[in-house]
């Protein structure tokens, strides 16, 4: 296995391990969230200040953590993987610069 | 509260047309670009992350969720919000697995991923099948959806409402593909956002721009429990089931995947789904203040006066807060979000009918391009026709299930195959169509035999399957089913290719290709 492609895999590894682990996060709020709306009714209907209950907080968060996720993939993969892409595309097209010569 | 809901509303008239002029004009415009396959079906990928941003969630915010949403709210509080939350939560789902390989590996539709590296003409029956499927229900619920939203807010005939759509999405469709069809989306999901947001503003005022003094305010009047969870959901089962289907249904929508090979790259991909995220959230947001805001100001009794289902809460309070005008507009912009979602629809039903079922299948990938973009806007025209005929034949049914089933068939049929695609090497041609077909099947299956079905829709006492979604067995049930087969019988062919499948995920294609 070329050095490459051994770079390639280490890319994918990388890409799938943070897009599952980001993944089962949303899976995990989203489905506790749903949860707790079918068991803990009550609960959801405490009333935290005057107009707020914990169950619309809850709701509201979920929304922002879907965004929070979304921020911590592109900022990985704005960095990071593109980086890396970059690097492996410029090393396709010199390995090809060579063969034609 | 009287209201004029129902009687022909000039100020609405006025925006509608003004919105299908310029609409037109736009299609006009896009026409003399759209002469290839590769702009009818994707717009010569030339649009920016941006624009896709705003064309996704154009695509994705239909009138059921502004009217649906803000009408389920301001009837039982709460318990609207949970659909407002699981609409958006999919989106995710399409960032971290889906958007940057599905344009790196494909061309037109989803069905080029999950073919790429195993035998076509099998798969891509299977994955038209499940395209179909998904189109077709959630083009039956948007077309009977908007003849009876156009019969109440403009006082038109259902038919002749449907055909109207009919006639001005076709023409979107055929003559400016998806170029026409993403500036569509584009200006729909502006005026959409623009609406909702001026509709929220103008309800905060009274309420000294506070939402919560809103939420009290709503307590006070209707006790607390609408801060709380009600009915919708008593079943822990039921909870997780619908929470999956909505959830993993977002990143098997044909029509909101054929929107990522309109960008040129996958970072611009990427780029787009962030941007639908953060706006379709912030829409999702101002429901919760639309929804409370039209229990409080209109009240409940008058918005089931009107509708019974509630849909039209958000149009009533716009009539309260800013007069007939705002009204009219508000109607318009309803109106103009359901011709924008059903041309989505239509084009991405098209794409299966000619890309992965003429040219793939009947014509083994041998076809010029002109065939190509002949035959794409001649399924453009019987996908049109075909949804105007099932919109007045679904007139007086009860519609509601659909867009659930619609998501739990995307869940089912055409996500677990997309995953196990691009990221499980042993996956074989066996494997994705039996994978594909019993998503298909085991939806359409247990959503007949649940309570959905056999009570609501059939009137009977009880049903066989407990579940008012499937997604909590049809999902599973179609993973299992692609890895069983595959490991079963393996397709050496296809794990040999999934090394340079793997390359162009992530490198993208060569120069040239």
């Amino acid at each position: 296995m070329s050095e490459k492609q051994r770079a390639l895999e280490a890319l994918a590894q990388a890409q799938w391990r943070l897009a599952v682990g980001l993944t089962a996060a949303m899976l995990v709020i989203y489905l506790g969230f749903m949860l707790l709306v079918a068991w803990a009714k009550p609960l959801l209907g405490t009333i935290l200040v005057r107009g707020l209950s914990l169950g619309t907080l809850l709701g509201a968060l979920v929304i922002v953590s879907a965004w929070v996720l979304i921020w911590i993939y592109v900022r990985w993969a704005n960095s990071h993987y593109d980086t890396t892409v970059a690097s492996l595309r410029g090393h396709v097209d010199s390995t090809r610069a060579e063969e034609r010569r | 509260m009287t209201s004029s809901l129902g009687e022909p509303n000039y100020v609405a008239i006025a925006c509608f047309f003004a919105f299908v002029a310029v609409t037109l004009g736009i299609t006009w415009w896009a026409a003399r670009k759209t002469q290839s396959a590769e702009h009818f079906y994707a717009a010569g990928r030339t649009v920016t992350g941006v624009q896709n941003g705003f064309a996704l969630a154009g695509d994705y915010m239909s009138a059921a969720s502004f009217l649906g949403i803000a009408g389920l709210v301001s009837l039982s509080g709460f318990d609207g919000l949970i659909y407002a939350i699981g609409f958006l939560v999919g989106w995710p789902v399409v960032m971290f697995l889906i958007a940057e390989p599905l344009r790196n590996l494909g061309k037109y539709t989803f069905a080029d991923v999950v073919a790429y590296r195993l035998r076509q003409g099998p798969v891509r029956v299977a994955a038209a099948i499940g395209t179909l499927a998904v189109v077709g229900f959630y083009l039956i619920a948007q077309m009977v959806g908007a003849g009876n939203l156009v019969k109440l807010l403009f006082g038109l005939p259902y038919e002749l409402a449907i055909v109207i759509v009919g006639t001005v999405m076709i023409a979107y469709v055929l003559f400016g593909g998806m170029l026409a069809t993403t500036w569509v989306q584009i200006v729909k999901a502006t005026l959409l956002l623009a609406g909702a947001s001026i509709l929220a503003g103008l309800v905060l005022m009274r309420f000294g721009g506070n939402p919560l003094e809103l939420f009290a305010a709503a307590a006070d009047q209707f006790g607390a429990q609408v801060l709380a969870p009600g009915q919708l959901v008593s079943n822990p089962l039921d909870a997780l089931s619908l929470g999956l289907a909505l959830m993993l249904g977002t990143a098997g929508l044909p029509h909101i995947l054929m929107r990522f090979y309109t960008v040129p790259d996958a970072k611009t991909a990427r780029t787009s789904v962030s941007w639908a995220t953060g706006l379709i959230g912030v829409f999702y947001l101002l429901t919760f203040v639309l929804g409370f805001g039209a229990m409080v100001i209109v009240g409940p009794d008058a918005i089931r006066a009107v509708d019974k289902g509630g849909n039209m809460a958000a149009p009533l309070l716009a009539e309260a807060v800013g007069g007939a005008g705002f009204l009219g507009f508000i109607a318009a912009v309803a109106f103009a979000t359901i011709l924008a979602v059903v041309a989505g629809l239509t084009l991405s039903g098209a794409a299966a009918l000619s890309h992965d079922l003429w040219v793939n299948v009947v014509r083994r990938g041998h076809a010029s391009d002109q065939e190509q973009f002949r035959v794409a806007r001649i399924a453009a025209v019987v996908g049109g026709v075909a949804s105007v005929l099932l919109g007045i034949v679904f007139k007086d049914e009860n519609v509601a299930y659909m867009v659930g089933l619609a998501f739990a068939i995307a869940a089912s049929a055409n996500f677990p195959a997309l995953v196990l695609a691009i990221f499980w090497r042993p996956f074989t041609t066996r494997g994705a169509q039996v994978s594909m077909l019993m998503g298909t099947a085991s939806s359409l299956l247990l959503i007949y035999l649940s309570p959905t079905i056999q009570i609501a829709v059939l009137g009977n006492e009880t049903a066989p399957f407990p579940l008012r979604n499937p997604g909590l067995i049809s999902i599973p049930l179609a993973f299992a089913a692609g890895i069983i087969v595959s490991l079963a019988a393996p397709e050496p062919e296809a794990a040999e290719r999934f090394q340079a499948m793997q390359h162009r995920a992530h490198l993208g294609p060569a120069e040239g290709e």
